[in-house]
């Protein structure tokens, strides 16, 4: 009987198809990535069916906490001239009596998600060196009726941009009297139209069913 | 003056010229790509999320009294956003000489078969339009075009009048789910007139009776 002979073959399989496969899906995700942002706060978004998409642009977002504690965050606008965030930023400080700083503005400007600082520690907030100290001064926006600073971003945010819209991003656990206070603060301000950030979830009704 | 050294070989070295093998070891790139793209994977936020508009009615000014907006009772549901994610209804409306004997509140939820159904019974006929419209775009009897096919929905809406009109409240231990779900709900069932509104304090009472909490609902005194 005749041996079997067995081709000798080196151990090594050849990596380069996948190297390149790989190096395409990184490019890939490297240009399309858009950074999830950190939130001071943890928000588990309740479900809709709306498909309507959120916008890029022109939004004035508040973060309700579950413990009732609200932040805000804008967007710089399309254009990467307009830079809204630093001037909202300077005209509330004009309205509180505190002047930023160049240096506080740019930090201001690039901080990349929601606020919840009362404006007497905002110069302490933008001066922070590390994320660290930043965690403990966002006690969230006062919202009371003695010292409504809330209601004093909206009316400069619209003051800067007039085509800015209300989002709210909410826990499904958040209790409502945090929704209500914010929805009558805004609707103080005129702004009646409310965006509320939601997952996507399918529903289907059955007329059928219904009908029986 | 640049040098030159010239490197003085040992003149007794073993000339042997190292066999290279022709291919690299490329597995620890590999095991770094890999790594790469598990970090951009996970940090991405690939499914951006959704909203859901809302209009609500302009606050009334206090100098411009207007009159409250006629609705017929019979159209109307009540419905309340309560405790512990209950839901509560009721139909038509509340007149003044009820507050001594306030009409029980009907309990349901947030599920298909409950607050759904509700619904949906009551707005069966402009459910039906808007689902044989849809149905009649999908199997191509209508041609229209995506941006306008919302526009004709909402005329459905605006013409309809059969439908309920739905005043949705809460009661203060509502929580955002429940105000989220509830709207979403309108939006499923296609109802044409809905409103949030803030809620009145004899609803404040029924809602206490109907899940037990004692009552500190009092009249308003304007």
């Amino acid at each position: 009987m005749p041996k079997i002979k067995l081709p000798t073959k080196s151990p090594h399989i050849d990596m380069t198809p996948m190297v390149d496969t790989f190096a395409v899906i990184l490019t890939f995700l490297l240009l399309t990535a858009q950074m999830r942002q950190t939130e001071p706060a943890n928000v588990d978004m309740p479900f809709s069916i709306s498909e309507k998409p959120t916008p890029d642009f022109n939004m004035m977002t508040f973060l309700l906490s579950t413990d009732g504690k609200v932040f805000m965050n804008f967007d710089n606008g399309g254009d990467t001239l307009t830079k809204f965030r630093p001037k909202i930023l300077v005209e509330i400080g004009k309205r509180y009596g505190i002047e930023f700083t160049e240096e506080q503005q740019r930090e201001f400007e690039k901080y990349p998600s929601s606020i919840g600082v009362p404006m007497d520690k905002m110069k302490e907030f933008l001066d922070a060196k590390n994320m660290k100290d930043r965690i403990p001064l966002q006690t969230g926006i006062p919202i009371d009726s003695a010292d409504n600073q809330l209601a004093m971003w909206i009316l400069y945010a619209r003051q800067v941009n007039p085509n800015i819209q209300a989002c709210i991003k909410g826990d499904s656990k958040t209790a409502f009297e945090t929704v209500e206070k914010v929805l009558d603060i805004l609707q103080d301000k005129n702004v009646n139209r409310f965006n509320l950030i939601t997952s996507l979830e399918a529903a289907r009704i059955n007329l059928e069913e219904i009908q029986q | 003056m640049a040098e030159v050294i010239v490197e003085e070989k040992g003149k007794g070295g073993k000339k042997k010229a190292k066999k290279h093998p022709p291919r690299m070891d490329m597995t620890p790139m590999v095991d770094l790509m890999c790594l790469l793209i598990t970090f951009f994977m996970l940090t991405t936020a690939f499914n951006k999320s959704k909203v859901m508009e809302i209009i609500l009615p302009e606050k009334l000014q206090n100098d411009k009294p207007q009159d409250a907006p006629r609705i017929s009772a019979s159209r109307t549901l009540n419905v309340i956003l309560g405790p512990n994610n209950k839901l509560y209804w009721y139909p038509g409306a509340v007149k003044p000489e009820d507050f001594n004997n306030l009409p029980p509140l009907m309990e349901t939820d947030y599920s298909a078969e409950g607050v759904r159904k509700l619904l949906l019974e009551r707005n069966k006929a402009l459910a039906k339009k808007i689902d044989d419209f849809n149905k009649d775009v999908i199997s191509g009897k209508i041609q229209i075009s995506q941006d306008s096919l919302r526009g004709a929905i909402s005329q459905l809406k605006k013409v309809d009048d059969t439908g309920p009109i739905v005043l949705v409240k809460a009661y203060k231990e509502a929580n955002y789910g429940n105000f989220v779900d509830i709207l979403d709900e309108m939006n499923i069932c296609g109802i044409a007139r809905y409103t949030f509104m803030k809620i009145a304090w004899y609803e404040v009472k029924m809602v206490e009776t109907a899940a037990g909490i004692q009552s500190t609902a009092k009249p308003a005194t304007n």
